[in-house]
């Protein structure tokens, strides 16, 4: 008899469809929170094969801190051109403007925190019932804790001790009016499978993954871009680095990596043989011990 | 650190398993090794862990206090709801679902136990068996987890003796011959020390079997799932309504058991409608075949109609299609199971509902007696209960295929997963 075994990509990747297929199913109006990072990239890529070949089935929310790297969103508009995505952008800058959010001050300002009042607006005013992200659980220790379908009180809280048990592949979207979803279909992947699929399905991903030379500073052993949302101190030396980025977020809370890496297979290597976890170089995670746990409570994804 | 072939993801499988134990038995430190020996372990988690270890004033790195999660449970060093873990060696990648031993119990672990391949069940070297493990037991037999493996943890606090592990493991066989439990390891280890979790034990030279790791990379997966009756619920339909796929009507969804092939004679449940499939789709590619647990799109020789919560089979191999079904559930939620109540009921992509129709008795899952004068449901009870759905459903036996054969229950005013139930 034929071996009827799926390697752990495919069946990451059949479990990730089936997931997206009951978003689509139970709920009315669901979008993909897109940052241009490679998470929400890979999610995306299952989303075209889980639908195919009708077109992208939901529209792209991306929450611009408008302290974003260029590249990503070059990356973000050609994409969605590409593909015939629908693109709803909402803006913190614009949350500010309205006094809805207030601007950290300091050094070590952030948008970070910020994202989370932009993201409750735009999911009111489109009326959004479910958001899909592509947060993982091995990124963090809260996050170990989420379910596939995550379900969001009317005060859009994560409640982590009260959560719906989730059996065999039954998830249950059922919510009362003004409720809503995150919903997670790539939990199970780690850092490593997410670089693997890449790889395997030979997927796009924005430049600044890959090593190239950017003026950059070191600030507590974390090595910053250099650009106008950081300010220097007195002592910081901006240099020319050669580095990549593990992960893609907000220019001001997004640390570098001294690499060589030109190519996926190269990226996949580092990864293997790195000692620190990508989350590391995430300066939004270090503020306490708690500090995912107590921002997803408030309703960030 | 180990060489991590970047190739190898190629061939890698995927096991899930699930821990139980009792408290302070070792499960956390058991976890921490696995994770720390299969250096999955990162500096900077590990820098965490040794400065809390030192701040407590233990004189070691506590291992344990890798699979804390919430606040509360570091607080009150608990753990409280199932958590995932995951690490990866060059030839499997594996997920754990951590249970906690403490509050709940029963419910959390049969939440992480539905989705495993296999059950870590953990005994105190000096206790021996004690009533959590019959528990765990039951629950890994009642859900049907494929494969167990029993750790006798500690066999350091007991100068490694092989009698006092040979005792355990006679003990614990007169008791789970009594359960459906085919495929059960034993193992003397010491989680704290690492004897046989990773590494071969020096200190029994006596056991002569394989360690805890090598157990977990090489148990055979293939025959876990059903590959021999073919069924796939619907779970969406596609239809373009492109110039360019004018007419493409394809029915998504991830087949739940068995093999279908490019041309296979199908029936469409409940209508009965027969039909041959023309294609499986995934994205550009077209298959020849498709199998469990694979996420395709096939598209049917004839234009029938069929949406969400159909079901399409094999014809010469159908399922059962009833509105009566006997069910072992669980209950999952604070309030009791209602006599005579309603409730939502999703059977994979069904949405029916459901009413309770004879509460025939509860397990006593100590003792495995069955109770018939007590028929108050509650949290993390057990009981085997007949219901009568308000549309047929099409299901198979759960000790045939845990996909076609599982059910949940929903409380329909708070729409909150009240009961988890295994179709007998």
């Amino acid at each position: 008899m034929k071996n009827h075994t799926l390697t752990h990509l495919k069946e990451l990747e059949s479990e990730s469809i089936f997931v997206l297929r009951e978003v689509a199913a139970q709920f009315e109006k669901p979008a993909l929170l897109f940052s241009g990072g490679k998470d929400s990239i890979v999610c995306f890529h299952l989303a075209r094969k889980a639908f195919a070949p009708s077109k992208f089935p939901f529209p792209l929310l991306h929450v611009d801190t408008g302290h974003n790297f260029e590249e990503t969103i070059t990356f973000r508009d050609e994409l969605a051109k590409k593909y015939g995505a629908q693109l709803i952008v909402g803006s913190v800058q614009q949350s500010i403007d309205e006094g809805k959010a207030i601007e950290e001050r300091g050094f070590s300002a952030s948008r970070n925190v910020l994202q989370t009042v932009t993201l409750l607006e735009t999911i009111e005013k489109y009326k959004l019932d479910a958001c899909i992200g592509g947060a993982r659980r091995d990124e963090e220790k809260a996050r170990a804790k989420e379910r596939f379908f995550s379900h969001r009180d009317e005060f859009v809280q994560w409640d982590p001790k009260n959560q719906r048990p989730e059996l065999w592949n039954l998830f249950n979207g059922r919510k009362h009016v003004g409720e809503h979803f995150r919903v997670f279909p790539i939990s199970n992947w780690t850092e490593m499978d997410v670089w693997q699929y890449i790889l395997q399905e030979n997927i796009e991903i924005p430049s600044i993954y890959f090593t190239h030379e950017r003026e950059c500073f070191l600030r507590d052993g974390v090595i910053y871009a250099h650009s106008h949302v950081i300010p220097l101190k007195p002592n910081e030396k901006v240099e020319k680095m050669q580095v990549r980025f593990r992960t893609i977020g907000d220019i001001s809370c997004t640390g570098a990596v001294l690499s060589k890496a030109t190519t996926l297979e190269e990226i996949v290597e580092e990864v293997a043989s790195t000692r620190v976890t990508e989350r590391g170089s995430r300066i939004d995670d270090k503020r306490s011990e708690a500090a995912m746990e107590d921002r997803k409570k408030a309703g960030y994804f | 650190m180990t060489e991590f072939s970047t190739a190898g993801y190629l061939t890698m499988d995927l096991l899930r398993f699930t821990t139980a134990g009792s408290v302070d038995d070792g499960k956390s430190t058991l976890i921490g090794r696995l994770l720390y020996d299969s250096k999955s372990i990162f500096e900077d988690q590990y820098e965490a862990i040794r400065a809390t270890s030192e701040k407590r004033g233990e004189e070691y790195v506590n291992l344990a206090l890798l699979t804390d999660g919430l606040r509360a449970e570091r607080e009150q060093g608990i753990t409280i709801d199932v958590a995932y873990r995951y690490f990866a060696t060059p030839k499997r990648k594996f997920i754990i679902a951590d249970t906690p031993g403490h509050i709940q119990y029963t419910r959390n672990m049969v939440t992480g136990a539905s989705t495993a391949n296999a059950a870590i069940i953990l005994i105190d070297a000096r206790k021996g068996l004690i009533e959590q493990t019959m528990r765990h037991t039951y629950i890994a037999s009642l859900l049907r987890i494929p494969h167990v493996i029993v750790c006798v943890n500690k066999m350091d606090l007991v100068d490694f003796k092989e009698d006092v592990f040979e005792k355990i493991k006679n003990d614990y066989t007169a008791f789970a011959n009594k359960l459906e439990i085919s495929d059960v390891y034993f193992l003397p280890i010491s989680a704290l020390k690492g004897d046989n979790v990773v590494d071969p034990s020096k200190n029994m030279d006596w056991y002569k079997g394989n360690t805890l790791m090598y157990l977990l990379e090489n148990i055979k997966i293939e025959n876990d799932i059903n590959h021999s009756d073919a069924r796939f619920p619907v779970q969406y339909v596609i239809r373009p309504m492109s110039n360019e796929h004018h007419d493409y009507r394809g029915y998504a969804g991830r087949i739940a058991g068995g093999v279908f092939k490019k041309g296979d004679a199908v029936t469409v449940l409940p209508s009965g409608h027969t039909s041959k499939i023309k294609s499986i789709d995934l994205l550009d590619n077209s298959l020849e075949e498709a199998f469990a647990p694979m996420s395709v799109t096939l598209t049917l020789e004839n234009e029938i109609d069929i949406s969400r919560g159909d079901m399409i089979v094999k014809t010469d191999n159908q399922p059962i299609v009833t509105q009566d079904i006997e069910v072992m559930i669980c209950w999952l939620a604070d309030k009791q199971l209602q006599a005579n109540g309603k409730y939502a009921l999703k059977h994979t992509s069904k949405d029916v509902r459901c009413i309770v129709k004879d509460i025939q008795y509860k397990v006593n899952i100590n003792t495995l007696e069955k109770i018939e004068d007590d028929k108050n449901i509650n949290l993390n009870d057990i009981a085997r209960i007949s219901f009568k759905t308000t549309a047929p459903i099409t299901i198979d036996k759960y000790s045939r295929n845990r996909n076609t054969g599982s059910i949940i229950l929903i409380d329909e005013a708070t729409n909150v997963t009240v009961g988890a139930g295994m179709i007998i």
